[in-house]
């Protein structure tokens, strides 16, 4: 407060100007001002000049009818829905590939990095081949090897590769049987629910007890016995309501069934792959930095190797491992649009792709595309600030 | 590719932000005729249309478009720019004025026409729609095609026109989606989809790129109507009678038996339409700003339309496309021109 001018020094008050707190918020503000200016200049620009060309503008087309259609949607989509439809479908396919993409990845890059610290000669070297040669090749290349040169190589569907009459493999897709789900297994549904409920509850009394009496409980067996055990009840005595729709070879190629079209399949890969390598070297390095003599010390406390990995060393390895594993995973979701290259029916594809080229609206379609990705990126962001959080050292 | 199309998108939107209020008529005349070159969009690589050869020169109907449009407006067939565009990135290139002229197999319809800013200058070509599927599926008829997986170009009409058609005929598909024609047809190749759609002269094109060409066949259904021509900004009229008058001047070229062999001997012909074609007597250059002789240049460097025609897609070609309904009106097609008087 020493600048601030007192009551008595009314007489020779200095030159607001040299104040440097009311000098900093003069500068913000006029550099507000411009900013907000400057894009309300481009904006009211862009439109004026679009309507000079005769370009349509608004967000009026996304009621339009579409007329095309979508290799893979999870909702109900035919050529009458309207461009707005277009726009969920392409989201829902792209939140598919960048979640089965971040799940499989985190699976690969946890193993992998795991792998690459073992004192095994041959597991060490082949988790370090594999780090190098996914880290090193472009992923647009990998994606096309796998869709080009792998998934739409199998043989076709006539030579399809099958499991026993059950599962078929071939260049449109792997098809597998779907359950259909009859009148009657809301109940078994329940019990699934309830034994997942009474297992967490389970498990945390389990804990407390043998932490006031010291005395162990077989959680493991107990629990998978009430998970499997209660559905199965439920799902017996309400007469089995389940059956199975089971692919069919017929016409061009399979009905029915459950299909994974070859598209995601190589995508999905071609993601996990990817990022899994990158993800195994932040999983490397932050088991690094956990001090050796951790590891030593539980060591001299008589853990086993599994124990001191997983109640020593992996705990205090997540604290530097989630921050870079989350701009993993703003990669892996970002570079799930380019999915386009092999025909993966994903938002750029799909909504930034067929549609801006049918209705020629491309500030717009482009606008809500990226409002997306960022809103996308945002959201993964948040979650993982907030386990990051959870995870952080607690000091007591 | 991706990238591309939104480096495109966003050049539209600052080319549109940046020159307030200066899309005039007549502006692209000018801005070509002081640069000294037509900036012509085409496909990446399409035989018989846009394609280039192994010494980067591209060839095809479409690019003769642009040479004639050169030819008129510099008396030199070879003062054109090529900027290969993707079905995706085509219109707004042009709507950013990152090209002059797109001669791209585009097709002409009604809300391209209206909602794009942008105006059809002709036809250089009448397509339709068909499909190629191979040999050994033993198919006749595009009415067999129910449950068949269909490889298609992204951003085409060709995606609209198969949902039309195998709706009416209350059958079903799977639409796979790729961005560049050469993605189609590896993936057709490796059996991913049964069936190549897109317009029939595409498709004799497409095929004898596959490795082995006698394995397809393309069925007898034309299923759309898809008339294919140059594309220009609207509101640009100046520049929209060039590129309109210098197809024209090859269709009445054609008409009045001109080729660019024997275009040298006939200025001594007495036929005043021929003599009117080759701006020796009655009609000006400059009504259209340009030299009396544009249509005596376009016919001497690119030829009439029926050379342009044979050239490369016709006999002449490794297509062998008939004339069929591009052949002129007098010989029963459809290929009509206004005349020059």
């Amino acid at each position: 407060m020493a600048i601030a001018p007192g009551k008595n020094q009314t007489a020779k008050q200095p030159s607001k100007l040299n104040d440097p707190r009311f000098r900093a918020l003069l500068f913000q503000i006029i550099a507000s001002v411009t900013v907000a200016g400057f894009i309300y200049w481009l904006v009211n620009n862009t439109l004026h000049n679009m309507a000079l060309r005769g370009i349509s503008t608004g967000f009026a087309f996304l009621n339009n009818q579409a007329g095309f259609s979508i290799l893979q949607s999870l909702v109900e989509y035919d050529e009458t829905h309207t461009y707005g439809r277009t726009f969920v479908v392409g989201l829902l396919n792209t939140l598919l590939v960048s979640g089965l993409g971040i799940f499989f990845a985190t699976i690969v890059g946890f193993t992998i990095g795991v792998a690459r610290l073992s004192h095994n000669w041959l597991v060490n070297r082949l988790a370090m081949t594999y780090i190098e040669i996914f880290r090193n090749i472009p992923l647009l290349l990998q994606i096309f090897f796998w869709y080009f040169a792998v998934a739409i190589n199998l043989p076709g569907p006539r030579e399809a590769i099958q499991i026993s009459d059950l599962a078929f493999l071939s260049n449109r897709g792997l098809f597998i049987p779907r359950p259909v789900f009859e009148e009657g297994f809301g109940i078994t549904a329940l019990a699934i629910l309830f034994a997942v409920i009474f297992v967490i509850f389970l498990a945390r009394w389990a804990r407390r007890r043998r932490e006031m009496t010291g005395q162990p409980f077989h959680t493991v067996y107990v629990s998978l016995g009430i998970l499997f055990g209660l559905p199965a009840i439920a799902f017996i005595v309400t007469g089995t309501p389940l059956s199975w729709d089971i692919p069919e070879m017929g016409g061009f190629s399979f009905s029915g069934g459950l299909a994974v079209i070859p598209e995601l399949f190589a995508l999905t890969l071609a993601l996990s792959v990817y990022t899994g390598a990158f993800i195994a070297e932040t999983v490397r390095s932050g088991i690094q930095a956990v001090a050796h003599g951790q590891t030593e010390a539980a060591r001299a406390l008589g853990l086993r190797h599994s124990w001191t990995l997983r109640l020593i060393v992996i705990p205090q390895a997540m604290r530097v491992i989630i921050p870079p594993l989350t701009s993993q995973y703003l990669n892996l979701a970002k570079n799930s649009s380019l999915a386009a290259a092999i025909g993966y029916p994903d938002l750029v594809a799909v909504f930034a792709g067929t549609t801006l080229n049918q209705t020629g609206q491309a500030v717009e379609v482009i606008s809500i595309t990226m409002a997306v990705y960022l809103t996308l990126s945002l959201v993964i962001s948040v979650f993982m600030n907030w386990y990051n959080a959870r995870m952080a050292l607690t000091e007591r | 590719m991706k990238v591309k199309m939104k480096i495109a998108a966003i050049a539209a939107v600052a080319a549109c932000s940046m020159a307030a209020g200066t899309a005039q008529a007549g502006k692209t005349f000018d801005s070509v005729k002081s640069k000294g070159f037509v900036q012509c969009g085409v496909s990446t690589g399409l035989p018989g249309f846009s394609v280039a050869d192994d010494k980067g020169q591209w060839k095809g109907i479409d690019v003769d478009v642009c040479r004639a449009v050169a030819a008129a407006m510099f008396g030199d067939a070879s003062k054109v720019k090529f900027s290969p565009l993707n079905a995706k990135e085509r219109f707004t290139a042009l709507q950013s004025g990152e090209i002059d002229v797109l001669s791209r197999n585009t097709t002409w319809t009604y809300s391209r026409d209206t909602s794009l800013g942008l105006n059809f200058a002709g036809v250089t070509y009448y397509d339709g729609q068909g499909f190629m599927v191979s040999k050994k599926l033993k198919i006749n008829t595009a009415k067999k095609l129910s449950g068949a997986a269909i490889c298609i170009q992204a951003g085409t009409t060709t995606e609209l026109n198969v949902a039309d058609y195998f709706r009416s005929n209350k059958m079903t598909y799977k639409a796979i989606t790729y961005d560049t024609s050469d993605e189609t047809v590896k993936a057709f190749e490796a059996g991913r989809c049964d069936v190549l759609t897109s317009d029939a002269s595409q498709l004799y094109a497409l095929r004898i790129k596959l490795s082995a060409p006698d394995n397809a066949i393309v069925l007898p259904e034309i299923i759309s109507k898809e008339p294919l021509g140059p594309v220009v900004r609207q509101g640009d009229d100046e520049w929209f009678n060039v590129v309109r008058w210098a197809l024209f001047a090859q269709i009445n070229a054609e008409e009045a038996g001109l080729t660019s062999g024997n275009v040298d001997g006939m200025k001594t012909n007495k036929d005043p339409n021929i003599r009117r074609i080759l701006g020796l007597e009655g009609v000006k250059g400059e009504m259209i700003g340009l030299k009396d002789d544009w249509a005596y240049q376009i016919i001497k460097q690119v030829g009439n339309y029926g050379e342009m025609f044979d050239r490369n897609v016709g006999k002449g070609s490794a297509l062998g496309i008939a004339r069929g309904q591009n052949a002129l009106w007098s010989a029963g097609g459809l290929q009509y021109a206004p005349p020059i008087r």
